[in-house]
C-alpha cells in the first residue's frame, strides 16, 4: 500500500526543512533505513532515511523546496503500484517519518510527527500564498518558503521586489522541471538587485555603491537569535584572571599518557569540565529565565561549546558534562567539532544545552573578548588567550613569569547579579588553578 | 547612408521603385489615379507609370481584390489599394475564401502575390470608419499581416510584400503618414515579412504595440524614464505571423508586459499575444499581462468623446504602473 514519507521533525524547534537532494529517485527500489535524500534544517545538513522498504512512487517536493515538518515529501509503496488521484488514505497511521541518519528510532518516532496531512491538501482558505508565477518559480529554485515572505502586491501578491532580496546567485532550473525556454531565447538574466525598478525598497539615499548579499539559512538563524538574546536579556560582564601553568602542566601529563588520540584533553574539555562542576554549586546560571517571571532551572548540566564553521556559529552540546571523565568529554568533543565543521551535527546535538563556553583562545591573538548569551541560556564564558605575563606574588617585589588567561562571563540580568557572577567565575577559577580537582570531581 | 524620409514618401519610394523593376507590379483602388489617392501615397503615379498601371476602380473592394486575385494568378503583381481597412469588410470573402487560400487549394500550383494596401485610423471619422480590423486579418492562416510603424519599415516591408509570393496585408495608419524617420539609402533595402523589432531596451516592463500604439509607447517610455522606470518598447511589425519569441525574449528579462493596441480590447491581437506569451513563458511573469485597448463602443463622432476611446500616452504610463504595482488597476480573485 502507498504510503507517505513526510518531512520528519528533528529537534523541538523544527518547523520546516529545505530538501537539499534526492538520493533515490522515483521507481527507486529503497531498503529500510536507507537514507533517502539530503535536507537542510536552520542549522545543519543531514540525510533522511526511509523507515519502510518499497519502491518510490513519487517525489513531492522538488530539490530546492522547502517543506514544513509532517508535509508529505515522497510517496512509498510496491513495485508496479499505480498511484491513484491522493496517495492511500493517511488516517490509518500509516504514515512514514523520515528519520535522520543514525538518530535513535525513538527520537523521532512517527507517532511523535505531525500526522501527515493527505497530500496536496489545498490549504485552508485565506492561508493560500499569493505569489505572481515568476516568484513561485524563484522561490522553488532558490528554496524560499513563500509562507514566509510577506507580499506587497494586491491582495498580499508576492511579487518579484518581494523575494529579490531573499536571492543570491540563481540557479539554473532544473532542465527535466522547468519547460525549455524557446530555443532562441536567452536565459533569465540574474535578477540584479540593481535592476529593481522604483517600487522595491529603496536603500537610503547617497549609500555608496553595493552588492547585496543574501544570507544562508544558518547565518539568518544567527541574526536572529543573537539579536534576539541581546535586545531581550540584559547582559552584564565579569572579567577574571586564571594562572594556567599547573593546568597546562596536568594536560600535558594527561596527553602524554592516553593511549588514544580522541582521549587528548583539550583546554576546552578542561574548561567544559570546570564550568559544568561550578554550576552544580550555581543552578540560577545553568537556567533559563522565562518571562515574565518565572526561571526554568535545569536539573541537567549540558555545556555547549560554540564551533566556528564556515556558514557560522554553531554550539553543540556535552550532555551531562559535570558526570562525564575528561577523557570522555574530549572524545565527545572532538567528534562534535569536526562533525560541526562539516556541518553534519544532528539537531539533538545542537538544539539544547544548558550553558556555553565560547573559545577564541585558539586564535592567539584575543586576550578577552565578550560574547553573546545562547538563549534561552543565562550565561556564556568568553575564553581568551593564554598570555605569558609578569605576576606580583603576595609579599614580593620580583615579578615571576606566569601563563594567565581571561575567562569573561555574560550573564543574563534577570536571572542573576554581578556577586553571583563573580562567585562562580571564582569557582572555574579556583578548579582550574588546581586541576586535580577536575579529575576527581 | 540614410536618409530622413515620412513614412508616407517612404511608401512611395517602395512602390516606385519596384514599379520600374518589375514590369509586372501594377496599382489598383479606389481614387488613387486621377486624384492620387486619399492619402496621396499614389500623387503623381498616373502621369509617371500611365493608366495601365495605375488603375482607378469603381467602388467595388469585393471585385477590386478578386481581380487581383485573378491578375496575380495570371502571373501579374498587382497592389492593391483599399481606402480604408473599413471598407475591407466587403471583400471579406475574396481576402479569407480565396486570396488567402488559392496556394492551399491549388496544392501550390498557384500562387496570388496579391498586396494588399489598406488604412487604418480615426479622427472623426464616425463609428463606420474608425475601425482597427487587424485582428479579422491575422486569424487568417495563409495570409501574411503587416502593419509598419515607422518610415523604415514602411518601404522595407512594402517592398518585401512586393517581392514576396504570399499574399499580403498591409496596414498603414492615417495618423502616422508625416511621421519622419530615417530610411536606408538604395533599391536593395527590402525587409523580410517578419519578426518584430526591440526599439528601445528597458528592464522593468516590455511594452509590446505597432503602428499608432508603438507612438504611445514610446512617449511613455519617454516619461517614465524620467522617473527611473526603463520600459522595453516592442514594434511589432507584422502580426502574422507573430513573432512571439521576441516578445518571451524580453519578458523572460522584464517580467511584465503591456500590450497596447488600438482595436477593442475584446478577442484582439492584444489577446492572442497575452495567450501566445503565458503559454511561453508563465514563469518568468510578475504581474497579470495588461492591454491598453479602445473602450468596447462604436467610435463617436465627437471629438471629445473619440479621445476617451483610444488609447493615449496616459492610458499607457498608467498601465505600465499597474504592471510595476505602482498602482492596482487588475481586480485580485480572493
Amino acid at each position: 500500500m502507498a504510503r507517505p514519507l513526510v518531512m520528519p521533525q528533528m529537534g523541538y524547534d523544527m518547523k520546516e526543512g529545505t530538501i537539499l537532494r534526492w538520493l533515490k529517485r522515483e521507481g527507486d527500489r529503497v531498503e529500510r533505513g536507507e537514507p533517502i535524500a539530503e535536507i537542510e534544517t536552520d542549522k545543519v545538513n543531514i540525510e533522511i532515511e526511509s523507515f519502510a522498504s518499497g519502491v518510490i512512487l513519487k517525489l513531492l517536493a522538488r530539490e530546492g523546496e522547502t517543506v514544513p515538518v509532517g508535509q508529505p515529501i515522497a510517496i512509498i509503496g510496491e513495485p508496479g503500484e499505480k498511484l491513484e488521484e491522493a496517495p492511500a488514505p493517511v488516517a490509518a497511521a500509516a504514515s512514514v517519518a523520515g528519520t535522520p541518519v543514525a538518530a535513535p528510532a525513538a527520537a523521532v518516532a512517527p507517532a511523535a510527527a505531525p500526522a501527515a496531512r493527505p497530500e496536496e491538501e489545498a490549504p485552508p482558505p485565506g492561508e493560500r500564498v499569493r505569489a505572481s508565477p515568476l516568484v513561485r518559480r524563484l522561490a522553488a529554485e532558490h528554496g524560499i518558503d513563500l509562507t514566509k515572505v510577506r507580499g506587497s502586491g494586491p491582495g498580499g501578491r508576492i511579487v518579484k521586489e518581494d523575494i529579490l532580496p531573499l536571492i543570491t546567485a540563481p540557479r539554473p532550473p532544473a532542465p527535466a522541471e522547468v519547460p525549455p525556454p524557446p530555443p532562441a531565447a536567452a536565459p533569465a538574466p540574474p535578477p540584479a538587485p540593481a535592476a529593481a525598478p522604483a517600487a522595491a525598497p529603496a536603500p537610503p539615499p547617497g549609500l555608496p555603491e553595493f552588492e547585496l548579499v543574501e544570507l544562508g539559512r544558518m547565518r539568518q538563524t544567527i541574526a536572529r537569535r543573537m539579536a534576539e538574546s541581546f535586545q531581550q536579556a540584559p547582559h552584564f560582564f565579569v572579567t577574571t584572571v586564571v594562572e594556567v601553568d599547573e593546568l597546562l602542566a596536568l594536560r600535558e601529563q594527561i596527553n602524554a599518557q592516553v593511549p588514544e588520540e580522541e582521549e587528548r584533553v583539550s583546554i576546552t574539555d578542561l574548561l567544559v569540565k570546570a564550568c559544568a562542576l561550578a554550576l552544580r554549586e550555581f543552578p540560577t546560571l545553568n537556567a533559563s529565565f522565562v518571562p515574565p517571571n518565572q526561571l526554568r532551572v535545569f536539573k541537567r548540566i549540558d555545556v555547549n561549546i560554540a564551533v566556528a564553521t564556515e556558514s557560522g556559529l554553531i554550539a553543540p552540546f556535552v550532555p551531562d558534562a559535570d558526570r562525564k571523565p575528561l577523557g570522555e568529554i574530549a572524545r565527545l568533543t572532538k567528534d562534535l567539532i569536526a562533525r560541526a565543521r562539516e556541518e553534519r551535527l544532528r539537531p539533538e546535538e545542537y538544539q539544547g544545552g544548558t550553558f556555553t563556553i565560547s573559545n577564541l583562545g585558539m586564535f592567539g591573538l584575543v586576550e578577552h573578548f565578550t560574547a553573546i548569551i545562547n538563549p534561552p541560556q543565562a550565561a556564556i564564558l568568553a575564553v581568551g588567550s593564554i598570555v605569558r605575563e609578569p605576576v606580583y606574588r603576595e609579599g614580593s617585589d620580583q615579578p615571576v613569569p606566569v601563563r594567565r588567561m581571561r575567562l569573561t562571563l555574560s550573564t543574563d540580568h534577570r536571572v542573576a547579579d554581578g556577586a553571583i557572577a563573580a562567585r562562580f567565575l571564582e569557582t572555574v577559577r579556583h578548579l582550574l588553578e588546581h586541576p586535580m580537582l577536575l579529575l576527581v570531581r | 547612408m540614410a536618409r530622413e524620409l515620412t513614412y508616407r514618401d517612404a511608401l512611395r519610394e517602395a512602390l516606385r521603385e519596384e514599379m520600374y523593376r518589375d514590369e509586372r507590379v501594377f496599382l489598383m483602388g479606389e481614387d488613387i489615379g486621377a486624384y492620387g489617392g486619399s492619402y496621396a501615397v499614389t500623387r503623381g503615379f498616373l502621369q509617371e507609370f500611365g493608366p495601365e498601371r495605375v488603375r482607378d476602380t469603381p467602388i467595388a473592394e469585393l471585385g477590386i481584390v478578386g481581380l487581383g486575385v485573378g491578375a496575380a494568378i495570371g502571373g501579374l503583381r498587382p497592389v492593391v489599394e483599399l481606402m480604408t481597412i473599413n471598407f475591407a469588410l466587403l471583400a471579406m470573402d475574396q481576402i479569407v475564401n480565396h486570396l488567402a487560400k488559392i496556394y492551399y487549394m491549388f496544392n501550390g500550383q498557384f500562387t496570388a502575390p496579391v498586396v494588399v494596401r489598406t488604412v487604418e485610423g480615426f479622427g472623426q471619422l464616425a463609428a463606420t470608419h474608425s475601425q482597427f480590423f487587424e485582428n479579422y486579418f491575422a486569424y487568417v492562416p495563409g495570409l501574411r499581416v503587416v502593419a509598419p510603424a515607422v518610415p523604415k519599415d514602411a518601404k522595407g516591408l512594402l517592398k518585401g510584400a512586393i517581392r514576396g509570393n504570399d499574399p499580403v496585408i498591409f496596414i498603414e495608419h492615417s495618423l502616422i503618414y508625416r511621421n519622419r524617420g530615417e530610411v536606408p539609402d538604395g533599391e536593395d533595402f527590402v525587409l523580410p515579412l517578419e519578426g518584430a523589432e526591440v526599439r528601445r531596451e528597458g528592464r522593468d516592463v516590455t511594452i509590446v504595440s505597432w503602428l499608432r500604439g508603438y507612438y504611445l509607447a514610446l512617449g511613455a517610455a519617454e516619461e517614465l524614464a524620467r522617473e527611473g522606470i526603463e520600459c522595453e518598447v516592442i514594434d511589432l511589425r507584422v502580426l502574422r505571423p507573430l513573432d512571439i519569441e521576441t516578445i518571451v525574449r524580453s519578458v523572460q528579462k522584464t517580467n511584465r508586459l503591456v500590450i497596447v493596441e488600438e482595436g477593442w480590447k475584446s478577442f484582439g491581437v492584444g489577446a492572442e499575444i497575452a495567450a501566445s506569451v503565458q503559454e511561453r513563458a508563465i514563469d518568468y511573469l510578475d504581474a497579470p499581462i495588461l492591454r491598453v485597448a479602445s473602450v468596447e463602443v462604436p467610435m463617436p463622432y465627437a471629438r471629445n468623446l473619440e479621445r476617451l476611446v483610444v488609447p493615449n500616452k496616459d492610458k499607457v504610463i498608467e498601465a505600465v504602473r499597474a504592471a510595476l504595482y505602482q498602482r492596482a488597476l487588475v481586480p485580485v480573485a480572493r
